[in-house]
């Protein structure tokens, strides 16, 4: 271990460059500083998922369904659908608590599943809530079905509308901007339970289920309980993510919601490395400013070369995603930044 | 009544379709235990190539059948090679890798396959060209076209070819003896890399013919077609117990009759006006107060899928009880 003097003095750099970030990017405009927020909200998703995939080794190929829950909970509890408006901080953790509820529903019947049973019925369950979504405006109108529910309120504390601008002690703070210290607020809250979990009772009994569930059993751990743990405990950050995304967006419809998002969020915690929370968060990033990057590159490039769009930069993202997951497997299965004892797991010759 | 036997006879349709792309994923699984998970992206460019080739022959004047057939001999090998190239890049080398390796490279197959086929299809829909006639039978109340015999047939077929080549020959005793035990069989002179690159390849080759089927069927495909096809068929390999061949053919079947009948009844049995339960103003004159419509169609497959894992993880016709996690 490096002495701890250094270590503060990196805490303390990455501390003033995040609080500055906002000012730097609204110089490029305040796209990108929305940009930044998209991208924190995926490390929100990513650091909630690592739990569930990277500490406890379960495969949750439906993530997005709870990202879903907690959307759809923020946006019928405040916006003119019900023409219910409850205050942002009661409705968050009751989004969290929803989802988490989601979570419990889906894992009580199906973590007794192998892995790779539960990856399938994960991604079964999260069509199945995308298909609800879809069709729950019949008979009664809840969802609005594809049309999304628009209109919802953005998030209001102690008077500060996040939707607008404001002067703080003589610095002009624009909507988004407030919004991404708010997000970043989150993340920290998050990146704490992560790193605290890792090292607890819980998280090493999360370590034994994945290593050998039926070794984590005999030693006594309640493998059951604490995989639903795991469960509940992702889709709570999940729902909370998920609420953020209604508050900012003020508009959420069932195509946010598709299977393709789930997707993109395992890979950003596949191509970080599971179980590591830096590596978890440094995926969430890159791959989030992935299209940003296309549009700026491969468009322009795209044009001066052919006169024309050949390959839309959507496809050129879908493919990207596709081959890191192939090609991490294959050549760095433990992912950009391993953690030290997934590194250790993965190099060494298991016999099956 | 009617509509029971007319929606019998649709489920048995599709759920034929189902049951030959379910085979390839219980053929996979039985024999390396591997989710395949981009097989119905398999399916998927069946279906778009055969169908750029029909489009193109379809102004030739030839029948019918043989511009499907000519249709299908052009998806089988194309189906063939991406199903080997799939074994030999992206899971050959994770083989001894723990379980969730394979499964990762199998969702990035699948999405690698599904937006290279949208680079060369677009993203449109492809139509049939209205080549085959429309005839149709009355069977008991219900209409049944050409086209469904024909599928129900070929399926049978195909079924009762693979159960030929898997309990009659020597490729098919290799499979048998790799699934039970690969060590062995290596020890009694089985290559098993080239038994399981073989039976990816038939699998391949059984999705292509699915997806000329399902696309006939329907009259369209898509760039996106294989992954809900995909995973119903998934869901009927575990109703028919995953591995097992026979299991897969009654699971995909069962599922198909199971959707079908569903999404016929599945209105009618959630109208709260019938129990007379329904809102007044809606279920005055007759009206109806749906819970549930036919548009929940897809969620079926997936109630079925789990409470098949939950109730029964064996499936139907498995033996094999379920392993550690």
């Amino acid at each position: 271990m490096r002495s701890g003097k250094w270590v503060w003095a990196g805490i303390a750099l990455i501390a003033i460059a995040l609080l500055l970030l906002p000012f730097a990017l609204s110089q490029a405009g305040t796209a990108w500083v929305r940009i930044a927020n998209i991208a924190l909200l995926y490390v929100l998703l990513a650091l909630g998922l690592n739990i569930v995939v990277g500490f406890a080794g379960l495969l949750d190929l439906g993530y997005i369904a709870f990202y879903a829950v907690g959307a759809y909970a923020y946006a019928l509890l405040a916006s003119p659908q019900f023409g219910l408006h409850l205050p942002f901080w009661a409705i968050l953790p009751i989004g969290a608590a929803v989802a988490a509820l989601f979570g419990v529903l889906l894992g009580a019947p199906t973590l007794k599943l192998r892995g790779d049973y539960l990856a399938i019925v994960t991604l079964g369950f999260g069509e199945i809530v995308r298909i609800f979504l879809n069709n729950l405006s019949q008979p009664v109108n809840i969802t609005r079905g594809p049309q999304g529910i628009a209109g919802i309120d953005p998030v209001r504390v102690a008077g500060v509308d996040f939707s607008r601008s404001d002067s703080v002690f003589g610095v002009m703070l624009s909507g988004p901007m407030k919004y991404y210290y708010l997000l970043l607020g989150l993340m920290l809250f998050i990146i704490l339970v992560n790193v605290r979990l890792q090292d607890s009772r819980i998280g090493r009994a999360w370590e034994a289920i994945r290593e050998d569930e039926v070794a984590a059993r005999a030693m006594g751990i309640d493998t059951t309980g604490m995989k639903l743990l795991a469960f509940a405990m992702g889709a709570s950050f999940g729902g909370v993510a998920g609420g953020m995304f209604a508050a900012i967006q003020g508009f959420i419809s069932p195509e946010s919601f598709v299977l393709v998002e789930s997707v993109m969020v395992v890979s950003m915690v596949v191509l970080g490395g599971m179980g590591n929370i830096a590596g978890v968060i440094l995926g969430a990033v890159l791959l989030s400013f992935v299209p940003e990057i296309l549009r700026w590159t491969v468009e322009p490039a795209q044009q001066a070369l052919f006169g024309k769009m050949l390959i839309e930069p959507e496809v050129i993202r879908m493919l990207i995603f596709g081959l890191a997951l192939v090609l991490v497997m294959l050549f760095r299965p433990a992912g950009l930044l391993p953690s030290a004892v997934r590194k250790r797991e993965l190099t060494l010759d298991r016999a099956p | 009544m009617d509509i029971f036997v007319q929606q019998l006879v649709n489920g048995l349709t599709l759920g034929a379709v189902y049951a030959i792309v379910a085979l390839g994923y219980t053929m996979v699984y039985g024999i390396i235990q591997l989710i395949n998970f981009a097989h119905g992206e398999v399916v998927m460019i069946g279906a778009m190539v055969a169908f750029t080739v029909i489009n193109l022959l379809a102004a030739a004047g030839m029948p019918p059948f043989v511009v499907v057939l000519i249709g299908a001999g052009c998806a089988i090998p194309v189906c063939m090679l991406v199903g080997y190239a799939m074994e030999r890049l992206a899971y050959r080398p994770l083989r001894a890798a723990p379980r969730l390796a394979p499964l990762i490279t199998a969702i990035g197959v699948s999405i690698i396959l599904q937006h290279l086929a949208m680079l060369v299809w677009s993203r449109n829909v492809m139509a049939f060209p209205q080549i085959i006639p429309l005839t149709t039978y009355t069977f008991a109340g219900a209409t049944v076209t050409g086209v469904q015999l024909t599928i129900i047939g070929m399926c049978v077929a195909m079924m009762a070819g693979l159960a030929a080549l898997v309990y009659r020959t020597r490729l098919g005793t290799a499979m048998r003896a790799t699934a039970q035990n690969p060590q062995v069989a290596r020890l009694m002179g089985v290559d098993v890399n080239r038994v399981i690159a073989a039976t990816f390849i038939i699998g391949a080759a059984l999705g292509a013919v699915a997806g000329v089927m399902v696309g006939t069927y329907y009259g369209v495909a898509q760039y996106t077609m294989g992954s809900v096809l995909g995973l119903k068929a998934f869901a009927a390999a575990v109703l028919g117990g995953i591995g097992n061949i026979p299991g897969a053919m009654l699971g995909g079947l069962l599922l198909g009759v199971v959707e079908a009948l569903g999404a016929g009844y599945i209105g009618d049995l959630t109208d709260l006006c019938r129990y007379g339960l329904g809102p007044e103003a809606s279920c005055a004159d007759g009206g109806h107060f749906v819970v549930f419509g036919s548009n929940y169609q897809d969620v079926f497959a997936f109630v079925v899928l789990i409470l098949v894992l939950v109730f029964r993880p064996s499936g139907l016709l498995g033996e094999r009880v379920g392993d550690r996690a």
